[in-house]
């Protein structure tokens, strides 16, 4: 029930977060819904790797080593959500950058205005 | 409108195609074969007891190397596309002086959310945790310290020689790993010691600690290159 939950959470915020990159027109709203993408995207993959009636996959005293692979959820989707939180901070930060370089130039963050690539 | 339509359509396509997944999606009842693999060895064979630990640090280890470098890269062109073009500002006089509260705060807490972060990250093998974790923590003291005083210049040589001293002994471990042990950064020219224990899990301490300190200076270096833009 719980990965059906998270998972769904995961996808709804996907959806929120295409749905501002596609209708907003201010570039900061646009990097701010991109993250929440982000969020949903690493939400359903860890709630890929959730498995009911099971533990997190540390070895303490009530798990040992050698009933880990009947205890533990599955440890890659957490290796791999790890992995791409990180990413996506350096590319917040890139796209940041970036659009304060776009008003720099143009005084505006209004993404219409900026038609160079546009055909 | 049209364009608004076009968007509402896109995002049902998208929503059919989340709905499919879901309902065909049934949690796993056993581990894979690359889980169940991980499971049931690491403990033996890298002495870490966490195993997410051990899989960044050791089975995936390049991976993460790769990653390192890739958040490496992007505070680089984050400093090489902030620094184009920048004029000789004159700042620091219209900036609102952040409050006795914060500041005060900023003082007392700062030390200790970077004393978190050392933890997170040099118990990163034994709870859940690491260097990216313990990095993370440690960029977010450098932003308080921010917050209280935007004007405040970190030593960017400090935090640059942090940086490269890391990154290279990373390397360094991962090829002694290749002389001494199985493969590049392989854990165990170390004693595994006793499972559980701080010193334990071989090298792993040592990566996840060069990790976390990397990851702060790399985060740090962002927070810094993003608070010395000029107000436009």
């Amino acid at each position: 029930m719980i990965s059906y939950l998270a998972m769904a959470t995961g996808f709804l915020l996907i959806l929120i977060g295409f749905y501002g990159v596609l209708t907003n027109r201010n570039i900061l709203r646009m990097i701010v819904a991109f993250t929440i993408a982000d969020s949903g995207v690493n939400l359903a993959i860890v709630a890929i790797g959730y498995m009911p009636g099971r533990t997190a996959p540390i070895l303490d005293a009530t798990v040992k080593a050698g009933d880990a692979a009947s205890r533990f959820i599955d440890p890659l989707p957490q290796a791999l959500v790890l992995t791409a939180i990180v990413i996506s901070v350096g590319v917040t930060a890139l796209m940041l950058a970036y659009a304060y370089k776009l008003y720099e130039k143009r005084r505006s963050l209004d993404i219409a205005k900026f038609t160079e690539l546009k055909w | 409108m049209v364009k608004r339509f076009v968007a509402l359509l896109l995002l049902v396509a998208v929503g059919a195609m989340f709905t499919t997944l879901l309902v065909g999606y049934g949690p796993d009842l056993e581990l894979n074969l690359t889980a169940r693999y991980y499971a049931e060895h690491s403990a033996a064979d890298i002495g870490a007891a966490n195993i997410v630990t051990a899989i960044i640090a050791t089975y995936r280890g390049l991976d993460t190397l790769g990653e390192v470098t890739v958040l490496f890269l992007s505070a680089t062109i984050l400093g090489l596309v902030l620094a184009q073009g920048r004029r000789q500002a004159s700042r620091g006089s219209s900036l609102v002086p952040a409050g006795e509260l914060l500041t005060t705060g900023s003082r007392v807490l700062a030390p200790l959310i970077i004393l978190l972060g050392v933890y997170v990250f040099v118990n990163g093998h034994l709870t859940p945790g690491g260097g990216f974790q313990g990095g993370a923590i440690i960029a977010s003291g450098m932003l308080l310290l921010l917050l209280a005083d935007p004007v405040k210049r970190f030593s960017h040589r400090l935090i640059a020689t942090v940086e490269s001293l890391a990154g290279i002994f990373y390397v360094a471990i991962g090829l002694i790993g290749l002389f001494l042990a199985g493969g590049f950064l392989d854990n165990r020219f170390l004693p595994t010691g006793e499972l559980g224990a701080l010193v334990s899990a071989g090298a792993i301490p040592l990566i996840y600690s060069l990790i976390g300190l990397k990851v702060g200076a790399e985060f740090s270096t962002m927070l810094a290159k993003l608070s010395e833009t000029e107000a436009l």
